[in-house]
């Protein structure tokens, strides 16, 4: 039994961190990843993604990012629902970040003294060491820098994983994202033709769970800490409270609403790090769906919604052909409308009758 | 239901001249009024003339446009509440059995909110019963004309090419989102937003009010003078505050309530016109009440 203390320093997955470090494997590439050249990366919040090359212009490169842990109240509604959030740079998602395939991804991991608790983070696209968890726990004041080949291309998910009761707990207060790993010539659709963006948007979706007090009115806590036992009642009922993209109800939507054009081609990277979700364009398509997210496979052909399983990322390629105001959702419309999970594309351009058209405007009907 | 066009265009308008022009020799009963009337001050708006977008969706040549703007009169003076009606008020009717208990949250001298056009119709009855006097929803013409300089309508996307009808739902949309409006979500105390220049209180602030105005589908005239035909739907009834929405009877959170992609009404209230009544129309309502 874990007294909370423990569970906060996530000492249990400490003793695992020492075993998992004495098998690693030898250090016999380090000096040719030494001799590597080197690119330091400044992350964006998302949606929006850092510029990259779609194909990659060079050989394996050090790809260095830096990430600092932030925990501090964020609201997640309109009503002004407030999380104790803990974040990866201080977005819910903490930022996407893009490499090709056969770079090393170099992160140094910051979790200033402010911070009151134990955070690490575990890449789905990183082999061994708990996707880097075993290696990368830092307490307040602490920080530590991983290095991982990228051997897999496609979207994988980023979590905090410190441990026992805290891995889903931290995930659900928000410290979770994304990497895109590209293949070194770019994308290629499922007759192997090179494909290209000219947008890219990484939607990051999150299910909270927020105590509600007597009255049925959404908790305030001082720290996260404080929410601890409340929140971990209310996850084990596995029905969330919010289901949102990008930290926020309405976090894409208005003036933050994502933008293209008639005849521009967009990415959509989309990320759930706990359950499922079936995104959905709604009067568009996804044109190429990678739905698993790897780019090895083919991508899927003209998909309405498409499946994000939980603890993964997908991606959706999609030409818009008609202008609009796009809702890009999921489908589990309840979640969209009634929980959160609801943004909007704004999408200027020449209108084709060819595609649609009213024939006739609503009038009395005919008797 | 088809609606001859003059009356689908002068409706609304009508609808106040009818209820109001009604008015002979001034026969109210005072006396029971006065409890309720401690928390639901009222205000008198002289007759007068503007110019009111109508509410409802318009086609010209089978294409949307914005809604025409007629000269709306109001013949008689007449009575609106100063204030929305208060959770306390509403509650008040909740006790006697009479309206359904309120969803919103505030208590005291807040509006209520988290009501429907159905609770608002309940109250409006409850009160009437209660007072002697007829208390109903105001229309949307008596609602915008004690708005005064706060009414603004719809959000409307002025000329589009009727080509591209994307091009009016961007236009709403980005005229919507500039309009910067953050959610603001608590009900005030009463008075928290002050009085317009008619000294009717809270109008456009963060409750926003039911009408007895239905939702109307609308043909303006090949010729563009008037209205050719029109269909309404009184299972939806126009919404007024910050901004103009259309919500079904049964909602009671604007927020899941309607506005696809626009900004939700934060809260949904109400506040009542009292109709004066003439003697033979007091004559039988006081029959009626003993």
């Amino acid at each position: 039994m874990l007294t909370r203390r423990e569970a906060l320093l996530g000492s249990v997955l400490a003793a695992a961190a020492a075993a998992t470090v004495g098998s690693m494997p030898a250090m016999a590439s380090a000096k040719e990843v030494a001799g590597l050249p080197r690119e330091k990366v400044t992350l964006v919040a998302p949606p929006f993604v850092h510029a990259h090359d779609q194909v990659a212009k060079s050989g394996p490169k050090v790809v260095e990012f830096t990430m600092t842990i932030e925990e501090k109240p964020m609201v997640i509604d309109a009503d002004g629902t407030q999380l104790n959030a803990m974040t990866y740079n201080g977005s819910i998602p903490g930022p996407l970040m893009v490499v090709h395939e056969g770079d090393y991804v170099e992160l140094t991991l910051i979790n200033p003294d402010t911070n009151t608790l134990a955070h690490n983070i575990d890449f789905h696209a990183a082999t061994g060491g708990l996707g880097g968890g075993a290696l990368t726990l830092i307490n307040p004041g602490e920080q530590t820098t991983l290095r991982f080949k990228a051997t897999r291309s496609g979207t994988f998910v980023y979590h905090c994983a410190p441990g026992g009761p805290m891995i889903p707990w931290h995930v659900v207060s928000g410290m979770n994202g994304a990497i895109m790993i590209l293949p070194r010539d770019g994308l290629r659709d499922d007759k192997g033709k090179p494909v290209r963006y000219d947008h890219i948007y990484y939607i990051g979706e999150s299910d909270f769970y927020i105590p509600r007090d007597e009255q049925g009115k959404f908790k305030k806590y001082d720290s996260a800490g404080d929410n601890y036992d409340d929140t971990v009642k209310v996850m084990r009922g596995l029905i969330p409270t919010h289901v949102v993209f990008n930290g926020k109800a309405g976090s894409l939507t208005g003036e933050n609403a994502m933008k293209a054009k008639v005849g521009e081609t967009v990415l959509i990277v989309h990320s759930q790090a706990n359950r499922d979700t079936r995104p959905h364009l709604i009067g568009g398509h996804g044109d190429h769906v990678w739905e698993q997210g790897k780019f090895a496979n083919p991508p899927a052909k003209d998909l309405e919604t498409w499946f994000i399983r939980g603890g993964s990322a997908g991606a959706a390629l999609y030409t818009f052909l008609q202008p609009g105001v796009y809702a890009y959702v999921n489908h589990n419309l309840i979640e969209a409308v009634e929980l959160g999970a609801t943004a909007h594309f704004m999408v200027d351009g020449s209108w084709d009758d060819d595609l649609m058209m009213q024939v006739e405007a609503p009038r009395a009907i005919a008797s | 239901m088809p609606l001859n066009p003059i009356l689908a265009l002068g409706g609304v308008a009508a609808c106040a001249l009818f209820t109001l022009g009604a008015t002979g020799a001034v026969g109210w009963l005072p006396a029971p009024d006065q409890q309720f009337l401690a928390g639901s001050e009222l205000v008198t708006l002289a007759p007068g003339s503007f110019a009111h977008p109508l509410p409802g969706e318009f086609l010209r040549q089978n294409h949307p446009v914005s809604a025409p703007v007629v000269r709306a009169t109001v013949a008689m003076p007449f009575e609106i509440m100063k204030y929305q009606v208060s959770a306390s008020d509403y509650r008040h009717c909740v006790m006697a059995g009479a309206c359904k208990p309120a969803d919103g949250h505030g208590s005291g001298n807040v509006p209520v909110t988290g009501v429907s056009h159905i609770d608002a119709e309940a109250y409006a009855d409850w009160l009437s019963a209660e007072t002697g006097s007829a208390w109903r929803l105001p229309t949307d013409v008596e609602w915008a004309y004690a708005a005064g300089e706060r009414f603004r309508g719809d959000i409307e996307a002025g000329e589009t090419d009727p080509k591209n009808p994307a091009q009016r739902w961007l236009v709403q949309y980005r005229t919507e989102a500039s309009l910067g409006r953050q959610p603001d979500p608590q009900p005030r105390i009463r008075g928290g937003f002050g009085p317009n220049s008619k000294g009717v209180a809270d109008i456009a602030g963060n409750v926003w009010e039911w009408t007895s105005t239905c939702y109307v589908h609308a043909t303006e005239a090949a010729d563009g003078a008037g209205i050719a035909s029109s269909i309404d739907n009184c299972g939806v009834h126009v919404v007024e505050g910050f901004h103009r929405t259309y919500m079904s009877n049964f909602i009671r959170d604007g927020k899941s309530g309607g506005c696809a992609v626009g900004t939700p009404p934060d809260n949904l209230g109400f506040r009542l016109v009292r109709d004066r009544l003439n003697l033979v129309q007091a004559a039988i309502r006081w029959l009626r009440l003993s």
